[in-house]
């Protein structure tokens, strides 16, 4: 067992970082656990890391790659006195202060904890799909796409990842299916002109996957009409899945309030959950908004509620 | 003998994997692809504490044909090589300590 810190930072997107900064810069020396690197977007800097250029982040007029933008918070935190622990945290105790946190047999106490584990990509949910990740069936655009030149993908979603996606592999596919289940993308207008104007991506609409197909690797996938129930194979080697994200909870299930769709609950307009001294912040407890930008906010509105908290309880 | 780790192309790779006596992790990378630079600074620790093993690395931009010739589908993809064959494949990022355990018959 290790000291008891004042706070402890568990996930390292742009919400945990933000408040890694403001925590360091208050004299709080903060502990950041920030994961374990994965292709999944549960990793150390979370889900930009799985995107190439960054345009809505705001002060980068000509754009920014996801992986430095996440470097250049990294390193910001780090400058100010953060520390990080590459590591997951397996197991939480919230029941009595100092709050414990594992990591395996290790545990890590602390006076606040800032809870930012952000969110992960949905998958389907289909029998082989598990299988054929890696094998043609894909959640990173960005890690793989470079392996379809010149052959026919697809990419199931209708917002902005997923119309992002599709636009990225245009550079390298010769035809991108954008399969969708309703007759309308939910993606910002700015995406949807993008892509509408775009020759290489074509449109499923009403239609929704209901099997991948292959052996050793991705053959086809079986597209069922919401409408009329047809189904039909479409031959293809590449499948993007970019249908949404589900929150990172499950470690605070009968520990922390979570609502119906597994999303943190926090006080309105604060980071501030049912625990006093216990604050989340970025996706974790935003299934609204959802950006960097606002997660990096609700970051800094944490870092400063613990900050706070750890003053008026007199520590 | 693993000191740093080797640059490999479609010139000098079928030479170093075929002449080493020891095992070869060779990582399929690009510049572009996150999750590969997220595993690059645990390769470098690896390369650094295991003696038995030797690690390259293929830049799947520069050398295509490598990728295409081992059925490369997704980055970053390791492929263990023992006496000049592929003995082991692994996808995608993983945290040190399960990169360890999985390649633990070679170390």
């Amino acid at each position: 067992m290790t000291d008891v810190r004042d706070v402890i930072i568990i996930g390292s997107g742009p919400a945990g970082l933000t408040a890694a900064i403001y925590t360091a810069r208050a004299n709080l020396a903060p502990l950041v656990i920030e994961g374990e690197p994965s292709s999944t977007s549960d990793q150390p800097g979370g889900q930009l890391m799985l995107t190439t250029d960054v345009e809505n982040y705001p002060g980068f007029p000509d754009g920014i790659m996801g992986p430095e933008l996440m470097q250049n918070f990294r390193s910001q935190a780090a400058r100010f006195g953060a520390e990080f622990l590459t590591a997951k945290v397996t197991k939480v105790d919230f029941s009595a202060r100092p709050f414990g946190m594992w990591v395996g047999d290790e545990e890590y106490r602390s006076n606040t904890v800032i809870i930012s584990t952000g969110a992960q990509s949905l998958m389907l949910g289909l029998p082989n799909e598990e299988r054929l990740i890696g094998h043609g069936v894909s959640t990173c655009a960005t890690c793989d796409g470079f392996f379809f030149r010149e052959q026919e993908i697809a990419v199931i979603g209708g917002g902005d990842s997923a119309i992002e996606e599709a636009t990225f592999l245009t550079r390298f596919a010769s035809k991108v299916i954008i399969i969708h289940r309703r007759d309308e993308l939910r993606a910002s207008k700015i995406m949807q002109d993008r892509a509408f104007a775009n020759d290489t991506i074509e449109f499923m609409w009403n239609s929704q996957v209901t099997a991948m197909n292959g052996e050793t690797k991705l053959e086809s996938i079986t597209v069922q009409d919401t409408e009329t129930g047809e189904e039909r194979d479409v031959p293809l080697s590449g499948l993007f899945i970019a249908i949404g994200h589900r929150p990172n909870t499950d470690l605070f299930a009968g520990h922390l309030e979570l609502k119906d769709n597994g999303y943190l609950v926090t006080e309105p307009d604060s980071s501030r959950t049912a625990i006093d001294g216990v604050f989340a912040c970025g996706d974790v407890q935003d299934d609204y908004y959802r950006q960097a930008i606002t997660a990096a906010g609700s970051g800094c509105m944490a870092a400063i509620d613990a900050e706070r908290w750890l003053e008026e309880t007199g520590h | 003998m693993a000191a740093g780790i080797t640059n490999l192309n479609d010139s000098t790779f079928d030479e170093t994997i075929g002449s080493s006596s020891e095992p070869v992790l060779v990582d399929f990378w690009a510049e572009w692809c996150g999750p590969c630079k997220m595993i690059a600074p645990i390769l470098e620790e690896i390369a650094g504490e295991q003696d038995g093993l030797q690690i390259a690395k293929v830049n799947v931009d520069d050398s295509p044909d490598i990728a295409r010739r081992f059925e490369v589908m997704s980055i970053p993809t390791l492929i263990v090589f023992q006496d000049g064959e592929p003995a082991k494949r692994l996808v995608g990022a993983k945290p040190k300590g399960a990169l360890l355990e999985e390649i633990g018959e070679f170390l």
